[in-house]
């Protein structure tokens, strides 16, 4: 790739794919703002008209936005807190020798190849049913009145749920992580009188510091834009308890027709998803450097 | 004070017996070395006395006591491994100071201790740097500075100067000797190296197979091996062990000369035969004689030499530098 010449060719090579990748990205974000501008609902066709920030107007002081972006906070923050500490933890455990530990690896691993909305359903279903759910009927064995987790804690059982699907993919990573640590570094400390804990602390966890930072970065981008799990389970309710931007963003599109309102949502959220991606950058992303 | 005694102490791993059970020995302020070619086990008995490892039998006594059972850090030891083994997200001053804040010592006086320390190892303008940002040999130092501020009953390397540079390794085998001429602390000193076993032991250890083979200052070791394997394993060039005809003469199933000690000549002698190769090093020369009916023999010969490839010369061993071994390969 030294000369002129096959720098150029390169760049020809390349352009279909990135010419490609431009389009797709380009043309629905640019219809996603232009929609974002109009009154545009799918019961009024052939109606449309400019009404500049009315779309987003109206979707900034729904009342139902400030809940849905707490929502999507606390199932971010939730979940991440659950599959980081969790994850962390199953992979101290998995990096233990233990006779089976090849098929209880595979185990873990396994619910990351559940799609969510089948794994949201066995939640619902077989799980939390107040009726016929496994939890349910421990708690009867135990002599306590069964919980309804979709109805009365929606937020959290969904936050379950998916933390549950993400859990093996911190573990994974933290446990390559794990496995890359000198183990002399962990035989000095031990001599040099750490303790398991005072090991964990400060040989482990700095050890882990970027690989902890992969894996909020990753899960945070995906976790914005949960959607499934709601759906199948609580529907973003009772009310709109369990409904996070996504959600509302379907339910303005979908349920009410208002393509406007929901494009103004899909850009507000990108706008979010920014922020939220620049925060996160500046307080962890320092761990990537090498 | 330092001293280390260890009574039938066997290792297995899975079965295998790695050390079929091991006597030794170690006093106050002793250097010892542990010598033996890879696999021999001599990593092994060096964790077995850290307590990296535990031991399938046997004792260990350490200052008398029975250590056997105490956790590594409750043994007083201090170890330096091979891969430094330091740790890279801390600074070297709280590399050095991690033994001593996991003591829960005051702030100050861990200060002052790796101060000390890093002024004897000429580490002071690097005390706030990473691990990451040192040369090989400062690496190295800081790994013994981690070790010293303890003050250890006993230090303990593990090949420590196995990843360095030829010449950062004289310097470095010059700063541990050094260093326990200073401290007077027992050092226990891992090595397949047997430069670096003669120059540093007082007292050196041939392992071979988890066998001790032998145990004595390095002087007894090239004066009277006690089997064809520590005859062979300390010296270079190594030993020239004979068998057959040539040592039938001298009543032995095995006769070992040591290059240095045969005796050259261009006109007679007891051994004829051709030179192969000639490595002129300029103090000395080492000729690979190919000699009728015993096969490559190699002489040291000093000075500089005008002999060469192809060149016929007789070799001459003299009868009292002659070790004799018998069937089983002991010292007759």
């Amino acid at each position: 790739m030294a000369t002129l010449q096959t720098q150029t060719a390169a760049r020809f090579m390349m352009a279909p794919a990135v010419v490609m990748l431009l389009v797709w990205m380009i043309v629905p974000l640019g219809m996603t703002l232009y929609f974002s501008f109009l009154r545009y609902n799918l019961l009024m066709p052939g109606m449309e008209v400019f009404t500049g920030f009315g779309n987003y107007e109206f979707f900034l002081t729904d009342p139902a936005f400030f809940v849905a972006l707490g929502n999507t906070l606390l199932l971010v923050g939730g979940t991440l807190l659950a599959t980081v500490v969790g994850g962390t933890f199953l992979a101290i455990l998995l990096d233990q020798p233990f006779w089976g530990r090849g098929i209880v690896r595979l185990l873990v691993i396994a619910p990351f190849f559940v799609m969510p909305t089948v794994s949201a359903l066995v939640w619902k279903n077989m799980l939390m049913h107040p009726v016929n759910g496994l939890f349910a009927w421990i708690a009867r064995g135990l002599g306590f009145e069964p919980v309804d987790w979709l109805a009365t804690l929606p937020l959290f059982s969904i936050t379950v749920i998916v933390a549950w699907g993400w859990l093996p993919f911190a573990t994974l990573i933290i446990l390559t992580a794990l496995q890359s640590l000198d183990r002399e570094q962990k035989e000095a400390a031990e001599m040099d009188g750490a303790g398991p804990v005072s090991i964990f602390f400060h040989i482990t966890l700095p050890h882990l510091a970027r690989a902890l930072t992969a894996v909020t970065l990753i899960e945070t981008i995906f976790l914005l834009s949960v959607f499934a799990e709601i759906l199948v389970t609580t529907g973003g309710g009772p009310g709109i308890a369990s409904t996070n931007l996504p959600y509302l963003i379907y339910i303005q599109a979908l349920l009410q027709y208002d393509v406007g309102s929901a494009s103004a949502g899909g850009v507000v959220a990108i706008i979010l998803a920014n922020i939220v991606a620049v925060f996160l950058i500046r307080m962890i992303g320092k761990n990537l450097e090498a | 004070m330092g001293a280390i005694t260890l009574e039938k102490v066997t290792k297995e791993f899975s079965g295998v017996k790695v050390i079929p059970g091991v006597d030794l020995e170690i006093a106050h302020g002793e250097f010892v070395v542990f010598v033996g070619p890879s696999g021999c086990g001599k990593s092994t008995l060096l964790r077995l006395i850290a307590g990296l490892e535990d031991v399938s039998s046997g004792t260990i006594r350490i200052d008398g006591v029975d250590a056997t059972g105490l956790a590594p850090a409750r043994r007083s030891l201090a170890m330096v491994f091979q891969s430094y083994a330091l740790y890279p997200h801390m600074s070297v001053y709280k590399n050095i100071a991690f033994p001593l804040k996991m003591a829960g010592m005051p702030e100050a006086d861990i200060k002052a201790k790796v101060e000390a320390a890093a002024r004897t190892l000429n580490l002071t303008d690097y005390l706030d740097r990473r691990p990451g940002q040192l040369s090989g040999g400062q690496r190295q130092r800081v790994a013994i500075g981690r070790a010293i501020v303890r003050e250890p009953e006993a230090f303990l390397f593990d090949e420590p100067l196995s990843n360095l540079d030829a010449a950062l390794r004289v310097n470095m085998r010059l700063e541990i000797s050094e260093l326990h001429q200073s401290l007077k602390t027992t050092m226990i000193y891992v090595t397949h190296d047997q430069v670096e076993a003669m120059t540093m032991a007082d007292k050196i250890v041939v392992l071979h197979a988890g066998r001790i083979e032998q145990v004595g200052s390095p002087l007894e070791l090239y004066r009277n091996p006690a089997n064809v394997f520590v005859a062979g394993f300390i010296g270079s060039p190594k030993m020239n062990l004979i068998e057959g005809a040539p040592a039938a003469k001298y009543n032995a199933r095995t006769i070992g000369v040591r290059p240095e000690h045969i005796q050259l000549s261009t006109e007679s002698g007891e051994w004829a035969g051709v030179v192969g190769v000639a490595e002129h090093l300029g103090s000395d020369t080492f000729l690979h004689v190919q000699v009728e009916g015993i096969g490559q023999v190699t002489a040291r010969i000093s000075g500089e030499l005008n002999i060469h490839h192809g060149d016929r010369v007789w070799l001459t061993p003299p009868p009292e530098r002659i070790h004799r071994f018998d069937g089983e390969g002991t010292a007759i």
